[in-house]
């Protein structure tokens, strides 16, 4: 992570208000003034979409943002190309503040820098499936040849495994197939910022994990902005370099799938990741003992290395088998840069029980 | 308490006052005006009569292989073509041959005008809320309001001939083409429209590659429904001097004469039921296109 965070954010929110009603800029007053968001709802009749969001993205990065459903999350994501108006606040793509642009400059926004996927696919029936993914392509008029259309659709079909399908309709595709078609349609645009709305979300379980592994592939060579929605944990941990966590309308948490796992910042995120396998997540380096804190009745007899870059998983698969005295953590050189014992194992794969009185502490304040 | 039980009307003087202001009204404004107006519809007129005589004066053979062949190329099915043409055959040995052209082309007129006001007129209310609001009604008016009473003010104007004929015709005919493609493009998938805005469309690449395109199945709806209920309308425009198959009908109610009346009348329902197959099974097959 730390060899991205040099370079400027691609994408930068700044005080970021969105509200639903007759009169948001009132109501952007009373919440400005404290009123939270069932208030506003019970007394105002306004909706609090999103409040006070501040997020940088960086580029070539995949930014995953979570949430339970009306966590405002999907409402975030329309912003980024204006499908909605923010109440307040600033959207900066590479330093320009969108917002500010008319319609010309928007539209030039959309055709060119990003592209989006959507939940429901969104494919439009009444085009063929090579149609589709020219869609966006044939929206710049002129521009471009059909010769180049129909490369540009072939080899993008081809790289999700769709080679073949252009004559057929969305319709005679199964979810899976036509979200692929979603994907295709995005990439073709060559847009360097992709818009995914919770898109494997509709898949079943099999399909998702075939789609992550698609999209993580691809990302790898073609280093777009990726920013995922989705409120599946488990999926925001496997393709998110870095993951936000949204409730009701505000950002609660940033950081890589580490920091939450390990730092939760309150109890809504702790009982998020309860139930998460987190020995799969977890990276040995970042539950290890650093070399200058080091207990001094070492037993060295039986050593044992792994590299800080490994799971926690398999730290324990290869302790249960190898049995060692010590366990050292060494970096790509072969270098010692840690010492993990059985208590901080133990403690790393423990169920968390705090989040569990924290989660009947949330019933019981709701009910 | 005579004001409970006889309802406190205006009085006799006063009902007659506002009658006739109403109608002097209108009477002064036809003079001034309607010869103008009369003017502004001499193309139409004019178009009216072409189309009529076209059609009269062509060879009765090369209008029934037309016939059969349009409806081939729109349905597809030789049912409805042999229908179609048994039909016209009859229609010819039983000397209805001439009243049906000259119905022919006031329907085919009536049709198409019907359609080059009422598609804007759709996209508008499916458009604007506001739009949608303030139409609606008048609409209602135009479908329920009696076709007697709306003859009146149209022969005031431009007396009695073709097109008076036409423009009561449209009156009535016009609302199902405007609703349905309201409709259509009111029902097409937001999700859709939501993908075709963030790719970059412009307003107008939205209206005519996704919305029209995916409101043709109901705009082809209600271009069925208008040419029915013009068909519908023939025996009551033939009071206004329009030619066709209502004048005889006309006559025969007039003179009681039963079996004239059922001949032309039959010959109406043959007409409304060719029209009515062949633009159903076009609008299904644009439907199947996108549902396979």
């Amino acid at each position: 992570m730390s060899n991205i965070t040099d370079t400027p954010p691609k994408l930068v929110v700044e005080g970021l208000y969105k509200i639903f009603g007759k009169h948001p800029q009132q109501a952007l007053q009373w919440v400005k003034e404290g009123m939270n968001k069932q208030e506003l709802l019970d007394q105002k009749h306004h909706v609090l979409g999103l409040q006070d969001i501040n997020l940088s993205i960086q580029p070539r990065s995949i930014e995953v943002i979570m949430g339970l459903s009306g966590s405002g999350k999907s409402t975030l994501i329309r912003h980024f190309n204006r499908l909605l108006e923010p109440t307040a606040g600033k959207i900066l793509l590479d330093g320009e503040d969108i917002l500010t642009f008319n319609q010309r400059q928007l539209r030039e926004m959309r055709l060119h820098k990003i592209a989006m996927v959507f939940q429901k696919f969104a494919l439009m029936p009444h085009l063929t499936i090579a149609e589709n993914v020219q869609y966006g392509l044939k929206l710049r008029g002129s521009s471009l040849k059909e010769a180049d259309l129909q490369e540009r659709c072939t080899y993008w079909l081809e790289r999700v495994g769709l080679k073949g399908m252009e004559q057929h309709y969305p319709r005679q595709l199964s979810g899976g197939m036509q979200q692929r078609v979603g994907l295709a349609r995005a990439l073709a645009t060559d847009a360097d910022i992709l818009l995914m709305d919770e898109a494997f979300s509709a898949l079943d379980p099999l399909i998702r994990t075939d789609m992550q592994d698609m999209l993580l592939s691809l990302q790898q060579e073609l280093n777009k902005t990726i920013i995922f929605i989705t409120h599946d944990l488990d999926e925001a941990l496997r393709i998110g370099d870095s993951i936000a966590i949204l409730r009701d309308g505000a950002l609660i948490q940033q950081g890589n799938a580490q920091d939450i796992l390990l730092n939760p910042v309150d109890a809504y995120v702790r009982r998020f990741v309860a139930d998460v396998n987190r020995t799969r997540v977890l990276k040995v380096k970042t539950i290890m003992q650093g070399m200058n804190a080091l207990p001094t009745d070492i037993d060295d007899s039986r050593p044992m290395t792994v590299k800080g870059s490994r799971s926690v998983e398999y730290l324990l698969n290869k302790t249960i088998l190898q049995n060692p005295s010590a366990i050292w953590v060494v970096n790509n050189k072969g270098e010692r840069i840690g010492y993990i014992d059985r208590a901080i194992l133990a403690n790393t794969i423990g169920r968390d029980e705090e989040a569990d009185q924290d989660w009947e502490g949330l019933w019981a304040a709701s009910a | 308490m005579d004001w409970l039980t006889e309802f406190p009307a205006l009085s006799y003087d006063a009902l007659r006052e506002i009658n006739k202001a109403v109608d002097t009204t209108f009477r002064d404004f036809s003079r001034e005006y309607g010869s103008s107006i009369e003017q502004f519809f001499d193309p139409l007129l004019q178009f009216l009569v072409w189309l009529e005589q076209l059609l009269i004066t062509t060879p009765w053979p090369i209008i029934i292989g037309l016939v059969a062949l349009v409806s081939w190329f729109a349905s597809r099915n030789y049912k409805i073509v042999l229908g179609a043409t048994i039909s016209l055959l009859l229609i010819g040995i039983f000397g209805m041959w001439e009243n049906t052209m000259s119905t022919l082309s006031i329907i085919t007129v009536c049709t198409l005008l019907s359609i080059l006001l009422g598609l804007p007129i759709g996209i508008l209310m499916a458009h604007s809320n506001r739009a949608q609001s303030f139409i609606t009604p008048i609409l209602d008016v135009m479908q329920t309001m009696p076709s007697f009473v709306y003859l009146i003010p149209v022969v005031m104007l431009l007396g009695i001939g073709k097109v008076p004929g036409v423009i009561a015709v449209v009156i009535y005919a016009i609302p199902p083409m405007i609703r349905l493609t309201n409709l259509g493009i009111r029902h097409v998938d937001k999700a859709v429209l939501e993908a075709a805005e963030a790719f970059g469309s412009t307003y107008w690449q939205k209206l005519r590659q996704v919305q029209l395109p995916l409101a043709l199945p109901s705009i082809f709806a209600g271009i069925n429904q208008t040419i029915m209920m013009s068909l519908s309308m023939v025996v009551i425009a033939s009071m206004i001097g329009v030619k066709g198959l209502g004048q005889p009908v006309l006559k025969a109610i007039t003179n009681q004469y039963f079996a004239m009346g059922l001949f032309n009348g039959l010959a109406i329902v043959a007409l409304a039921i060719i029209f009515d197959r062949v633009s159903q099974s076009y609008g299904k097959r644009l439907q199947g296109q996108h549902n396979a």
